[in-house]
C-alpha cells in the first residue's frame, strides 16, 4: 500500500518579527523549515507503515532548496521522494497546486502498477497560508474521500478509522474505505526525529526525484500563477493593537471599559 | 579551503540542537543537582544513534566513522545543553567502542563492538589510577597469563561511566623491559568474577555524568580479549587517547557557545543605570573575547577532526584543540558568570553549572598541563 | 503578475531585502534586484522607502468566464444540534451589506433536518430568500453530501459571493466546492469589501501567523468565495422581513456518503503549552496565598485561557514548575496576556513583554507591569477579577 505525505517547506514565522522602524518583516535569520503540520502528516505515514506495511512516498512543490525538507523525511523512514519543481509552478495559489500534486500522485500511481488502495495524508494548514485549503481541494483532484481535522487515525483492512475534530467540545469518529485523504493536526502524535543513521542514509544513500511540469504532462493554464484563480492584490503590515493607558474610575467602570477595549481588539 | 558543512551534516546539527533542546534541556539543572542520568532520555539517545555515531552501520552504529567531523558537530550540539551527557556519549563512543573497531578483532567487533554501538552496553576507558594521573606511563595495575587467561589485578580511578558500564578497556601493564613497562589493553566485561564498582565520586562539575573507582581482584578474562597485542598498550593507548581529545575538545566548544548565548541574552536584557548593560564597554569587551575564543576553538576542533578523517597526523593539532577549547570554556564561563552578577551565584541561572562544568575541562582528558608539554614537544623536536 | 525594481529610484538601502520571506530580493552593487526565488507576494512593494518597486498586475486572462451571469450574496449556515451556528448570523449581516451595495439579492442556505419552525425566526437578519435542504441524513455534517449538494445549487443559481463560516465544518467542504467549481476561495476573512470600480470582492485575511495582512481577489472566476472567521462581523439586530422561502426535499440516505460516521464523543479539553496558548492569564505575589490562585483559575476558565505565573509564585508551590513565565522559565507571546498583582521586574517581563495585548491588575500604580501594559487597572485584584469575570459571562452570553 502507498502512503503518500505532501510537505511543504516554509519560513519559520513563529520568529517572524515585525522592526517598529521600517515597519517590516525582519527576515534576516529566519529558517526555512518544514511545515510542521506536515511533519505530523509523515510521522503519522510512517507509524502506518510500521504496523501495516507499506510504502512511504514524500511529495513537495517548490524551489530546489525545498529539497531539504524531502531529505529529512527520507531520514524520517520515508522510502521516496519527489520534488515537484518547476518556474512555471510559481506563484500557484492553492487550486495549482493541489493540481500539480494529483497529476504527480496520479503519475507515480501509474507508473508503479495503478495502485487502487492507497492514502494521502497532508498537514491541516501551512504556517505561512494558514489556507486549510490544499488537502481537500488535491481530495477533490484524486475524487477522494475527505476527512479533515483529524486528530487520531487507525488503520483496519482496508478502512481508515478517524477521529476528526467537529467542535471545540466534540470529535467525531468517522469512517471511510481506501483510497482517501485525512488532513491532520498537531495532535494526532508527536513527530520522530531522524536519527543519526537516518540522516546519513536519507545523504549517501537516497535520492530526491525531481519531476517537472513536463514530466508532470502539466497544461499551463492549470498551474502556476496562470493556473490561480484567487490573486493578492495587496499587502500590508496590520495595525499594532492596543494604545498604552491606564483605565480609570470605579472597579466596575474600569472592568467594562476593559472589556470593550478587548471585544474591539477581537480578543473577547 | 572550504570552511563550510555539507547538507548532512547541516541537518545533524539541527537535528542534534533541536533533540538536545526538546529532551535534555528541561532536565538539565536537576540532573545536575542529582547527580543523576535520566533513563527514559538515556533510551532517548540510544535510539537516535548517539552511542554509536563514529561505528559502521554494519556493526550497529550510525556510520559516521570517517565524518568525524559530523560527530564533533553531534558531541558540540549535546555539550551546548549538557556537559554530562556529553561526556557520557562522547567518551563511550570515542576511547571504548571506536577503539575496539579501530584495534580489535572480528570475534571482538561481533562480540563487543554491537552492543556497544547500540548503546546496550556502555563503555569505559579505564586508564587513570590513584598513582598515575598525568604521568600515566606508572600504571600499577597487573596482569599475568595462567594457562589461556589473564589474571588482572588493581584498580582504576576516575573512571568516566565506570559505574554504568558493562564493557571496558583496561590499560594493564604485563611486563617489563629494563625500564620500560609493557602495557597491554584488556577488553572486559563487567561480568565477571573479581570485578567491583567502588567509590561513585560526587563531583564538582559534570555530575551527571557518573565518575567512579573499578576494582579488579584476580579477574580472569579469556586471552581473546587482548586487544591489539600484547605490549602495544602503551602505542594503543596514545591512539585512543588522540581519537578521544578530539571529542572532548568538541564537548568544550559547546559549553563554551552556551555561555556566550547566555551573556548575550542577559546583556541585552538586564538593564541598569537606565540601559542594557550590553551598552557598556567592559561587557562588550568581554562578549568579544568570549566569542573570538569559542570561534578559534571550534576552528581547531574541526581541523583536528578534519586531519583525521583525511588520514593526515592529527595528534597534536588534537592537543591544541583541546588545549584551546577547555581554555575557551572556562574563560567563557567565568565571564558569563560575571555578566550575570548576583544571579550568576544562583543556580537558577545555567551560567552556574556551565562554569563548574568548563573546570572540569581543563583537567580531564589530559591536563592543560600535558597538552601543553605535548604540543612543545612535537614543536620543538620536528619544527611543527 | 510581475515585480520589478526601477533602478534609477532605488537607493539600495536594503529594506525589501529585510522583508523579504523568501529571499526573492538582493542588493547587488548598491541596486535591489529580484531573484528567482521571488514568489511575487509582493511585502517587497510595501516596503520600499523609495517607491521602487514596482508590482505589475495585469490581468490574468485563460478562459473569460461570463462574470455577468453571476448575480447575489449567499450565505451558507452550518448548524449543530438543532441550533444554526452563530457565525451564520454575523455572515447575514455582512451579506446584507455587500447585497445592498451590488444591488442583488442575499440568500440563506440551510442543509439540514426539521428546521421548518426555526426559518421564520431566521428570515430576520437580512435575508431575501432562504434555500432550506431538507434530508434526515443532514442532521449530521456529511463532507461530501454537502459539497454535492452545494455545488449542485451553485452551479444552478449562479451567486457572485458565497460566503461560508471558517470553522471546521465551514473549512472542510468550501475548499472542495471550490474545487469542484474551479473557484477561487480565500480562507478564514477578517475583512470583506466591494471595489467600488470593478464590484469584485476585496478579502482580506491574515498570513505569516498575523504578521502580514492581504487582500485578495478572484476577477476571473465565480462564485467569489470566503471563509469568515466567527466574531469578524456583528450580528444584526433581528427586524421583520418579508423572506422568499424554498424548500428542497433531498433523499438521501447513510450508503450515500462515502464516509460514515460511527459516533460523537466529547472532547476533553487537553492541556495546552503556555508556548502555544493564545490567552494567557498570570498570577504573582499579589495573589497572596495559594488557596487565592483560585481566582486567577476562575477568570482563566471564564475567558478561555491558560494559566501561568511568576517565579515567586513556582517557588511558594502556589503552581507548577513548568506554568512559570520569566528569564528563568518560560517565553511566552499570546494574543492576550493578563497579570494579576505581578509587579513586573525585568526577569518576568522578558518572558511575556511581546505578547499582543497586556492587561494588567495591580494595587501599586508605581509597578513596573504598567509600563508595558496596553490596559492597566489599578486595584485590588480581589475585587477587580472577580467584577471582570462577571463582565465576561456578560459578553459571553449576549455574543450566543
Amino acid at each position: 500500500m502507498k502512503i503518500f505525505t505532501c510537505i511543504k517547506q516554509v519560513p519559520g514565522v513563529s520568529e517572524v518579527k515585525i522592526d517598529p522602524k521600517t515597519n517590516t518583516l525582519v527576515r534576516k535569520g529566519i529558517p526555512s523549515i518544514t511545515n510542521p503540520m506536515d511533519n505530523n502528516a509523515t510521522e503519522l505515514a510512517l507509524s502506518i507503515k510500521e504496523k501495516h506495511g507499506g510504502e512511504v512516498i514524500a511529495l513537495s512543490m517548490g524551489p530546489p532548496q525545498a529539497e531539504e525538507v524531502l531529505r529529512q523525511a527520507l531520514a524520517m523512514g520515508a522510502d521516496e521522494a519527489y520534488l515537484l519543481t518547476d518556474r512555471a509552478f510559481a506563484g500557484a495559489d492553492t487550486l495549482a497546486t493541489s493540481h500539480t500534486l494529483g497529476l504527480a500522485i496520479k503519475k507515480i500511481l501509474k507508473d508503479s502498477g495503478d495502485e487502487k488502495k492507497y492514502l494521502v495524508i497532508c498537514g491541516t494548514q501551512a504556517i505561512d497560508g494558514d489556507t486549510a485549503q490544499v488537502g481537500p481541494e488535491l481530495a477533490e483532484e484524486l475524487g477522494l474521500p475527505q476527512i479533515t481535522y483529524v486528530q487520531k487515525c487507525e488503520l483496519k483492512g482496508d478502512k481508515i478509522i478517524t477521529e476528526r475534530v467537529f467542535r471545540s467540545e466534540e470529535t467525531v469518529i468517522i469512517e471511510s474505505k481506501l483510497p482517501a485523504l485525512i488532513s491532520v493536526l498537531k495532535e494526532v502524535n508527536d513527530p520522530r526525529f531522524p536519527t543519526m543513521t537516518g540522516i546519513v542514509n536519507a545523504h549517501e544513500e537516497m535520492e530526491v526525484k525531481y519531476l517537472n511540469a513536463n514530466d508532470l504532462k502539466a497544461g499551463k493554464e492549470n498551474i502556476g500563477l496562470t493556473g490561480s484563480k484567487t490573486e493578492v492584490f495587496k499587502i500590508f503590515i496590520p495595525e499594532k493593537k492596543g494604545k498604552h493607558v491606564v483605565l480609570e474610575g470605579s472597579v466596575e467602570e474600569m472592568v467594562q471599559q476593559l472589556c470593550n477595549n478587548l471585544k474591539e481588539d477581537k480578543l473577547l | 579551503m572550504d570552511f563550510s558543512l555539507t547538507e548532512k551534516q547541516k541537518m545533524i546539527r539541527r537535528v542534534t540542537r533541536e533533540f538536545a533542546e526538546k529532551h535534555i534541556a528541561p532536565i538539565a539543572e536537576e540532573s545536575d543537582q542529582q547527580s543523576r542520568l535520566d533513563p527514559q532520555v538515556m533510551e532517548e539517545m540510544k535510539k537516535m544513534g548517539y552511542f554509536g555515531t563514529c561505528i559502521p552501520k554494519e556493526y550497529g552504529g550510525a556510520g559516521l566513522h570517517e565524518d568525524t567531523i559530523s560527530f564533533c558537530i553531534i558531541t558540540e550540539e549535546i555539550g551546548r545543553i549538557d556537559a554530562s551527557w556529553s561526556i557520557t556519549t562522547g567518551v563511550h563512543a570515542s576511547v571504548c567502542a571506536y577503539p575496539i573497531y579501530k584495534f580489535g578483532t572480528e570475534e571482538q567487533k561481533q562480540k563487543f563492538l554491537i552492543p556497544l554501538a547500540k548503546g546496550e552496553k556502555l563503555g569505559v576507558f579505564a586508564l587513570t589510577e590513584a598513582n598515575a594521573g598525568s604521568d600515566a606511563g606508572g600504571v600499577e595495575t597487573n596482569a599475568y597469563l595462567d594457562g589461556d587467561e589473564w589474571v588482572l589485578n588493581g584498580s582504576k580511578i576516575f573512571a568516566t561511566n565506570g559505574g554504568i558500564a558493562e564493557t571496558l578497556l583496561v590499560v594493564t601493564k604485563t611486563g617489563q623491559k629494563g625500564k620500560r613497562k609493557e602495557l597491554t589493553v584488556f577488553i572486559v566485561d563487567t561480568n565477571t568474577p573479581g570485578y567491583s564498582v567502588g567509590v561513585r565520586e560526587d563531583k564538582l562539575g559534570v555530575r551527571a555524568s557518573n565518575t567512579s573507582e573499578l576494582v579488579f581482584q584476580d579477574v580472569r578474562i579469556p586471552k581473546e580479549n587482548v586487544l591489539g597485542s600484547v605490549g602495544s598498550g602503551f602505542r594503543i593507548g596514545l591512539q585512543i587517547l588522540d581519537y578521544g581529545r578530539i571529542l572532548m575538545a568538541a564537548q568544550c566548544v559547546g559549553l563554551g557557545q552556551a555561555a556566550l548565548e547566555a551573556s548575550i541574552k542577559y546583556a541585552n536584557e538586564r538593564v541598569q543605570f537606565g540601559r542594557p548593560i550590553g551598552s557598556f564597554q567592559g561587557v562588550q569587551w568581554k562578549i568579544a573575547d568570549m566569542g573570538v575564543a569559542v570561534e578559534c576553538a571550534r576552528l581547531l576542533t574541526y581541523q583536528a577532526a578534519w586531519m583525521c578523517d583525511n588520514g593526515l597526523e592529527y595528534g597534536t593539532m588534537g592537543s591544541m584543540a583541546k588545549l584551546k577549547a577547555s581554555e575557551a570554556a572556562m574563560q567563557a564561563t567565568h565571564d558569563a558568570v560575571q555578566i550575570h552578577g548576583g544571579y550568576g551565584l544562583m543556580k537558577a541561572y545555567a551560567v552556574e553549572r556551565y562554569f563548574r562544568d568548563a573546570k572540569m575541562a581543563e583537567i580531564y582528558e589530559g591536563t592543560s598541563e600535558i597538552q601543553r608539554m605535548v604540543i612543545a614537544q612535537k614543536l620543538l623536536r620536528r619544527g611543527y | 503578475m510581475s515585480i520589478t525594481v526601477d533602478s534609477e529610484l532605488c537607493s539600495g538601502c536594503g529594506a525589501c531585502v529585510a522583508s523579504c520571506p523568501y529571499g526573492g530580493i538582493e542588493v547587488i552593487d548598491d541596486k535591489a534586484c529580484i531573484t528567482e526565488d521571488c514568489n511575487l507576494c509582493g511585502a517587497c512593494v510595501e516596503a520600499c522607502t523609495m517607491d521602487a518597486i514596482i508590482w505589475t498586475k495585469e490581468e490574468v486572462g485563460i478562459e473569460k468566464v461570463d462574470l455577468s451571469q453571476y448575480k447575489g450574496v449567499w450565505v451558507i449556515a452550518e448548524h449543530y444540534k438543532g441550533n444554526i451556528h452563530k457565525v451564520a448570523y454575523q455572515l447575514l449581516g455582512k451579506g446584507r451589506e455587500l447585497a445592498d451595495t451590488l444591488h442583488v439579492s442575499l440568500t440563506l442556505v440551510i442543509l439540514g433536518d426539521a428546521f421548518d419552525d426555526q426559518l421564520e425566526e431566521l428570515s430576520m437578519y437580512g435575508a431575501d430568500e432562504i434555500i432550506y435542504v431538507k434530508s434526515k441524513i443532514l442532521k449530521n455534517y456529511y463532507s461530501d453530501l454537502y459539497t454535492k449538494t452545494l455545488t449542485e445549487l451553485i452551479t444552478e443559481n449562479k451567486p457572485e459571493i458565497v460566503l461560508i463560516g471558517a470553522t471546521a465544518t465551514g473549512r472542510d467542504f468550501a475548499p472542495r466546492v471550490a474545487k469542484r467549481l474551479n473557484a477561487g476561495l480565500t480562507a478564514d476573512c477578517t475583512g470583506l469589501e466591494i471595489d467600488s470600480k470593478t464590484n469584485n470582492l476585496f478579502q482580506t485575511r491574515p498570513t505569516f501567523g498575523g504578521n502580514i495582512m492581504a487582500t485578495i481577489r478572484t476577477p476571473n472566476s465565480r462564485p467569489q468565495m470566503a471563509t469568515v472567521r466567527p466574531g469578524t462581523f456583528k450580528k444584526p439586530e433581528a427586524k421583520k422581513r418579508k423572506v422568499n422561502i424554498r424548500q428542497i426535499d433531498y433523499d438521501y440516505s447513510e450508503k450515500d456518503s462515502v464516509t460514515k460516521i460511527v459516533k460523537v464523543i466529547n472532547r476533553e479539553k487537553s492541556k495546552v503549552n503556555l508556548e502555544d496558548a493564545e490567552i494567557i492569564v498570570a498570577g504573582g505575589r499579589g495573589v497572596g496565598k495559594k488557596e487565592n490562585f483560585k481566582i486567577i483559575e476562575e477568570l482563566a476558565e471564564a475567558i478561555g485561557a491558560e494559566i501561568g505565573g511568576s517565579r515567586v509564585t513556582v517557588e511558594l508551590n502556589w503552581i507548577p514548575q513548568d506554568q512559570q513565565v520569566g528569564q528563568t522559565g518560560k517565553t511566552v507571546t499570546p494574543k492576550l496576556y493578563i497579570a494579576c498583582g505581578i509587579s513586573g521586574a525585568i526577569q518576568h517581563l522578558v518572558g511575556m513583554e511581546n505578547s499582543d495585548i497586556i492587561v494588567a491588575i495591580n494595587k501599586d500604580p508605581s509597578a513596573p507591569i504598567f509600563n508595558v501594559a496596553h490596559y492597566g487597572i489599578v486595584g485590588d485584584l480581589h475585587k477587580v477579577i472577580p467584577a471582570l469575570i462577571e463582565n465576561i459571562k456578560k459578553v459571553k452570553s449576549a455574543e450566543d
